[in-house]
Parts: C-alpha cells; sequence; structure tokens
C-alpha cells in the first residue's frame, strides 16, 4: 500500500494546498503533511497528500551509482 | 425565460413525445425517412450479406475532452462494424432520457450524433425515446444499433489470426480512458488529453486493401489487454508483446502510475489491434501511417505457437510476464 | 518521469544482475510491501535472480489482512439508509462473510470510490444530510494522510465526516514473524514509503533481537535489485538496517506526519486475516476523536465464516509459493478471491496469477 510517485511542486496556494506536475499531468495535492516545500522541490505524492520532500542530492547520488553500473557491461 | 426540461410526458408516446420528435429531434438528424413515422425502416441492401452489431453508451459524464456521448454512440457502433471488415449504412438510436434533462443538452447530443452520421456516411433510420423517473439514466443512455455491408470474400474475424502474424496497434493507447477519468480526479494536462474517440472504417477500408489482415479487435473496455487475450483465446495461438513498443502518451502514463492503473487496461475509443500476415505486415504498417487516425501506429508482437491463448509481455528490462485478461472494473489503487 | 524512469534504466539493471549473480551468495529474501511483491512480478525480477535468490512475500498488503469482522463492519455501516461509504479502490472485492463491498453495493449500498481521503471530506460537505464513513485502511504510509483529514474535518466543522479505521502497523507485524518458531529468512527488503514516515530506526529490533539484516529500498527494479545485493553482501557483516532508498527515508522518518498521527491515532490490538491476532499492531482513534468514530457505532454483524480452506496465512508467513496452496488458481482467482492473497491485485496470490508465467511452474 505504498504508491507514491515523485512529482514537481509548480504552485504554492494556500490552505496547505500545492498543484504538482509528473509527465505532464498536474494535480492538486495537500502539503499539511510536509514543511518548508518550495516551487521546484519534487515530493513524493500518496493519496493527495506529499508525504515527503525528495533529497535531491541522495537521488543524484544513487542515479550516478545505477549509472556506473550500467556501463558495467560495456567492459569488453 | 425558465429552462426547457424534459417531463416524463415525452415518453409517454402521445403528443408531448411527437412534438418533442418532430420539433427537436428529427430535424437535427435531418433524415427524411424518420419523418415517414413508420414502425420500421424499409431498406434496400447490396450483396448477400449483412454485418450486424448493437452497443449502448453510459459514459458519464455525458460531455468530456474530445467528444461525448453522441459521438462515441455513433463511432463506437460504426467501429464494432468495421473490426469485422464492414461498410457501416445504416444506424438506429435509442434514447432512454432522464426525466429534468434539459433541452439544450439534449439538442447538443442530438446534433453531435447527426454531425458523425454524416462524417461516416451513415444514415439513421429508425429510433425510439423513453424517458425515465429523476435519478435513473445519468442525464440520457444511448444505444445504436448498426448494420453494415461486407465485400465479397471479406473475412475477417477475432478467430483469424495465426501463428507468425504481426500485432499493431493505430496509435496511443489509454487516452479515452484516462481523458474522462481526469475530468472526474482533477487531473489537468500540459497539453490537454482527448479522448481519442473516432470512426475508424476509412483506415480500415484502406489497411485491407493493402494486405492479410486476417483479425481485428477494438480494444474499448478492458483496453488492449482484453483485446489481446480474446484475440489469442479465441484464435488459438500464443501472442508476445513487446511492452516498450506500445505508444502510451506520457501524461496518459504519468496519470496511470499516481492511481495505480495499468495503460493497457484502460479504455479506448479510436484504436484497433491488427493481426497481419508476416510477409505483408510493412505495407500494411505503412498504409495505416499514412492515414491521419494511424500516424503512430506500432508493430507491438507477434502471434506465436505455444501456449494457446497465453499472452506475453516482454518488458523493457528484457524480462517476460504474463498480460492477464482484466477482472472486471479497473479502480484506482492506493496500494 | 523524473525520479522514476532512471530507477528503471534496463542497462543499470542488468548491470545489477551481474553484480548479484558474480556475488555468488545465495539467499532466502523476504519483502513485506504488497507494491513491492507487484513490482517484483510485474517487473520479472523473480525468475531474473532465481534459483541464487529465492523472492518469498509477507503479509504486507494491509487490503488483504483486512479481518472477515473488519469488512463485514464496512458492509453493514454502508448498507445504512443515511450513510455513505468511501472507500480506496483496492477494497471494493476483499470478501466478507457475505460478500464484498462491491456485492454490497450493487444490493443498494451507498460506496463511492476514493483516491484520498481529502475526496471523501468532500463529498461530507456536499452531502451535509449524509453520513459519510471513510474506510482506513493502510500501513504508515497512509494512516498520517488519514489522520491530515480528520483534523481537516474537525477544523471545518464537518460533524458528518466519520473514520472507520482498520490502519495498521509494519514493525509489529514483522516481530510477529520474526518471533514464529519455524520462520527462516535471510535478510528482509523493507517497505520504502512505510519508512519515509516511520524511519530506519523503528527496524533496529529484527537486527538486533533477531539477527536479520534489513534494507529499506524503493519500488522501482533498480532499487530493489540494489537492496538485494546489500542483503547478500551483508551476509558477511554483522546484521543491521540499512537504507538504499535515501532520496525518500532519513533515519528519524517524517517527524511532522509522524507528530499528526499521533495526534489523532492510538495504538491497540488487531486482528490479521489469514495469521492472528498481533498486539499493538492497529491504529484506532483516541478518545478526544470520538465525535467521528464510526467504530464505534452499533452494527448487527453476520455469522462469521469459517474456515475456507486455503493457506493465505503459510503463504502471507512466506512457508508456501501460491501454487502450492490447494485453491490457488483453481477456486481462487481474482475475479472470485476466497482468501485475502487474491483479493487485492497486490496480494501475494494475485501478483504470482497476474504476472508470473506458467513456465515458471505455477498452477
Amino acid at each position: 500500500m505504498c504508491l507514491a510517485i515523485p512529482a514537481e511542486v509548480i504552485e504554492i496556494q494556500e490552505n496547505d494546498l500545492a498543484v504538482v506536475e509528473a509527465g505532464g499531468a498536474k494535480k492538486r495535492i495537500s502539503l499539511s503533511l510536509v514543511d518548508d516545500v518550495r516551487v521546484g522541490d519534487y515530493v513524493l505524492v500518496h493519496a493527495g497528500f506529499a508525504i515527503e520532500i525528495v533529497d535531491e542530492q541522495e537521488a543524484k547520488k544513487t542515479m550516478e551509482l545505477f549509472e556506473e553500473l550500467a556501463r558495467l557491461d560495456e567492459v569488453p | 425565460m425558465p429552462e426547457r426540461l424534459i417531463s416524463i410526458a415525452h415518453g409517454g408516446g402521445g403528443t408531448r413525445m411527437r412534438e418533442l420528435l418532430r420539433e427537436t429531434v428529427f430535424p437535427l438528424l435531418g433524415e427524411d425517412v424518420l419523418l415517414d413515422a413508420e414502425d420500421a425502416a424499409v431498406l434496400a441492401l447490396p450483396g448477400d450479406r449483412i454485418a450486424l452489431t448493437t452497443d449502448s453508451f453510459v459514459v458519464k459524464p455525458l460531455f468530456f475532452p474530445g467528444g461525448d456521448i453522441g459521438k462515441l454512440a455513433v463511432c463506437g457502433t460504426v467501429n464494432d462494424l468495421a473490426m469485422v471488415g464492414a461498410r457501416p449504412l445504416y444506424l438506429t438510436m435509442g434514447l432512454i432520457l432522464e426525466e429534468g434533462l434539459s433541452f439544450s443538452v439534449l439538442e447538443k447530443v442530438v446534433s453531435s450524433v447527426a454531425d458523425w452520421a454524416e462524417n461516416t456516411q451513415v444514415r439513421i433510420v429508425a429510433g425510439d425515446t423513453k424517458v425515465v423517473e429523476r435519478g435513473m439514466a445519468d442525464g440520457m443512455y444511448i444505444n445504436t444499433s448498426g448494420v453494415g455491408v461486407l465485400e465479397e470474400g471479406r473475412e475477417v474475424s477475432i478467430k483469424g489470426a495465426s501463428p507468425g502474424d504481426a500485432l499493431i496497434v493505430n496509435g496511443y493507447v489509454g487516452d479515452h480512458g484516462i481523458a474522462v477519468l481526469s475530468e472526474r480526479e482533477g487531473f489537468s494536462f500540459q497539453a490537454e488529453l482527448l479522448s481519442d474517440c473516432a470512426p475508424l472504417y476509412g483506415l480500415v477500408q484502406s489497411m485491407l486493401e493493402a494486405g492479410e489482415v486476417h483479425s481485428l479487435r477494438d480494444p474499448t473496455r478492458g483496453g488492449l489487454a482484453a483485446a489481446l487475450n480474446e484475440m489469442a483465446s479465441a484464435s488459438g495461438c500464443a501472442f508476445e508483446v513487446v511492452e516498450g513498443d506500445v505508444p502510451v502518451r506520457e501524461g496518459v502514463r504519468a496519470v496511470c502510475e499516481m492511481l495505480g492503473l495499468d495503460p493497457l487496461y484502460v479504455a479506448n475509443e479510436g484504436k484497433f489491434l491488427a493481426a497481419v500476415g508476416e510477409s505483408d505486415a510493412g505495407k500494411v504498417l505503412a498504409e495505416i501511417k499514412g492515414h491521419a487516425l494511424g500516424e503512430n501506429a506500432m508493430l507491438i508482437g507477434r502471434a506465436t505457437e505455444g501456449r494457446k491463448g497465453q499472452v506475453s509481455l516482454l518488458t523493457p528490462l528484457g524480462t517476460r510476464r504474463l498480460l492477464r485478461t482484466p477482472s472486471g472494473e479497473q479502480l484506482p489503487r492506493i496500494c | 518521469m523524473k525520479y522514476l524512469d532512471e530507477f528503471r534504466s534496463p542497462d543499470a539493471v542488468k548491470g545489477l544482475v551481474c553484480r548479484i549473480k558474480d556475488l555468488g551468495e545465495s539467499a532466502k529474501l523476504m519483502e513485506v510491501c504488497g507494491t513491492h511483491t507487484m513490482a517484483i512480478s510485474k517487473f520479472g525480477l523473480r525468475s531474473l535472480l532465481s534459483p541464487q535468490v529465492e523472492l518469498v512475500s509477507g503479509p504486507g498488503c494491509p487490503v488483504c489482512v483486512t479481518s472477515d469482522e473488519d469488512i463485514d463492519r464496512a458492509i453493514a455501516l454502508a448498507g445504512m439508509p443515511d450513510v455513505i461509504l468511501a472507500t480506496f479502490g483496492d477494497m471494493m472485492k476483499v470478501p466478507g462473510s457475505e460478500g464484498s463491498l462491491a456485492d454490497a453495493a450493487a444490493r443498494g449500498a451507498s460506496v463511492e470510490v476514493v483516491y484520498s481521503p481529502l475526496e471523501a471530506l468532500e463529498i461530507a460537505h456536499r452531502e451535509g444530510d449524509k453520513r459519510v464513513v471513510f474506510l482506513g485502511v493502510g500501513f504508515e504510509t497512509t494512516a498520517p494522510a488519514v489522520a491530515a483529514t480528520l483534523l481537516r474535518a474537525a477544523e471545518e466543522g464537518a460533524k458528518n465526516f466519520f473514520l472507520l479505521s482498520f490502519h495498521k502497523l509494519v514493525p509489529p507485524a514483522l516481530r510477529a514473524l520474526a518471533s514464529l518458531p519455524d520462520f527462516e529468512i535471510d535478510g528482509f527488503i523493507l517497505p520504502g514509503h512505510v519508512s519515509t514516515i516511520i524511519g530506519a530506526q523503528a527496524y533496529s529490533f529484527l537486527p538486533s533481537e533477531f539477527g536479520i539484516p534489513c534494507v529499506i529500498t524503493g519500488f522501482e527494479p533498480a532499487d530493489i535489485l540494489q537492496a538485494i545485493y546489500l542483503l547478500l553482501r551483508m551476509r558477511k557483516e554483522s546484521p543491521s538496517v540499512r537504507v538504499e532508498y535515501s532520496r525518500a527515508v532519513r533515519p528519524e522518518g517524517n517527524p511532522k506526519a509522524l507528530s499528526v498521527m499521533d495526534r489523532v491515532f492510538e495504538r491497540t490490538d488487531a486482528q490479521w486475516r489469514g495469521l492472528f491476532e498481533i498486539p499493538n499492531s492497529g491504529l484506532a482513534l483516541k478518545r478526544g476523536y470520538g465525535q467521528h468514530d464510526a467504530g464505534a457505532w452499533e452494527v448487527e454483524l453476520p455469522q462469521p465464516v469459517g474456515d475456507r480452506g486455503c493457506r493465505c496465512g503459510d503463504v502471507l508467513c512466506g512457508k508456501i509459493k501460491p501454487g502450492q496452496c490447494p485453491l490457488f488458481a483453481k477456486k481462487c482467482t481474482p475475479e472470485d478471491p476466497v482468501g485475502p492473497c487474491m483479493v487485492s491485485s497486490e496480494g501475494t496470490c494475485a501478483s504470482y496469477y497476474l504476472y508470473e508465467r506458467r513456465e515458471e511452474g505455477l498452477a
């Protein structure tokens, strides 16, 4: 029961609401479970709520690890 | 002036109903045979085989991005005829109207029916109107039955696929279901997502002339997965489909990810799945791509010898999994 | 889609699988999240790694572990004349003693499927003369969202908004599993989004008391494979909890979400369908929110159904594979589910039925 998708915050509204966008689809969600969200942040969206802000530094590290592993195959 | 609304009397078979038909419905349809008000239309048919189909349309909301229940009612039935290679000729239109439906909504829908009948060169020659109490029929339901004719020797059947056949879809899948669902769930899009509702006979006709098309199926409810399973089962083939080759729009994918839906199970209203003889596949695919409703067509897999009726998916990771036929309605998950 | 597609890269997956194969270690690993079960089946990872790594599924589907009695209670409420029951779609087909919510809707009960508890609150505002009951099912990923909605309802004076809470907690279930006499697992693949809320420290008893290494991971194939690699490596080290899903999980979790949960819920004992009662593993509304608690309403419940002959309990503990249950794919299918493992599309049996090919030796 863990479906949560990363989406970019494109607009912050009052009442702890925000509009997020992923893959060209936009939706309004609640920010009441997270603090200090800014436009441009990526959040994990679950059941209409942001449950965490994506740590982009950590995401980058993980992505770099996977990119390295992807190149393993290329070694002759 | 108060808004004009449908009342129970409009379905009563008396003067109110005759007024409704003669003053509103018939003029919009522009069909003289209806004015004769016979109990049945007597028509000439070329050839000695006809194709006959029926479908009921209960979409909610009545108007959605890219279409409305009227357009669906024409295209849906015309497409069913096209799937057996039949040229559509005549449609019937049965209306079930909810008491309290506004005349302006009725007029918009019937105009849409008339427009799309003209577009598909189909005549609406018979119909029926009923009115039910407030709270039933979600505004309105429409049933259309369609009659079409088949060229001599034409055989396009759900049983027709055979091992080696190429499997082709004519474009993006999932647009219709997600366009309708997005209205209800409050999703909006950078580039507006429209239902793909469209009449396919013109495209089907050119495909059939271009090469050996063995089987056609329209992936409406249950999506492409349902169509693949039905075709594989009926023909006794196994199907191997390359998941990465099935065209899906980014916005549709995003909504599906967020709601926990699989685009392969989402309804389409302007698509077909075709099984085409191996040697003709290239020709037929080129023909489809040259058509406005087939620009984004893709070869997505093959029919093979193998476990009869089994549809396997090759994932983008190079692994294999089953693609089962859907059971019941796809409901948004959060799980 | 950003921060999603990158973790599905076929080349990264190939590289990760090579690394796992090169290690040579073999292991039996358990994941405890329905979303992991489904991702593993959907991406075809199970057959990719077998026989070296055996992946078994635990009781990670909160829909599947909702008891017969709880479903019956939800159905009874939905059938009340002025009640609308709002629920996540996953719950519609779960069989209770006398059919599912979908069956009840067919018989005239008012049931509405929602994607978010906030939609249920909107319904309550719109239908002022009805009592709107939100069916709260889900682990710690979902409970804060439901709690936040309840707080909003209280603030907005929505007196006709109620919660029927069947929420459950993951760590107590893991403790109960690990305490089973014949429980033998070489490592846990832990749920990424539950951990987003509760953090990594919540699981420290697993290595320290039971000697089981754990990796918290996300749901994309690269994440899952990386977790498996780490768990295999950890067999040679002293057991610990590691976070692979560092982009979404902090060691302390999400304190704000935890405090929202805490304001509204308190722990209670809970019945896990197919398993047993686990103490302090459920969430009930605190007394202060009693006026929104539909769990307190008096209802008549049908006689509980006895043993249905399914082996869900053994599947949920990872003792057997779905194919080993006599009902799998015969009497028990997604269209006609008998046991909890088949009901949700993320149940173990459902995942196997839907995705694993017959060549792989299943029914």
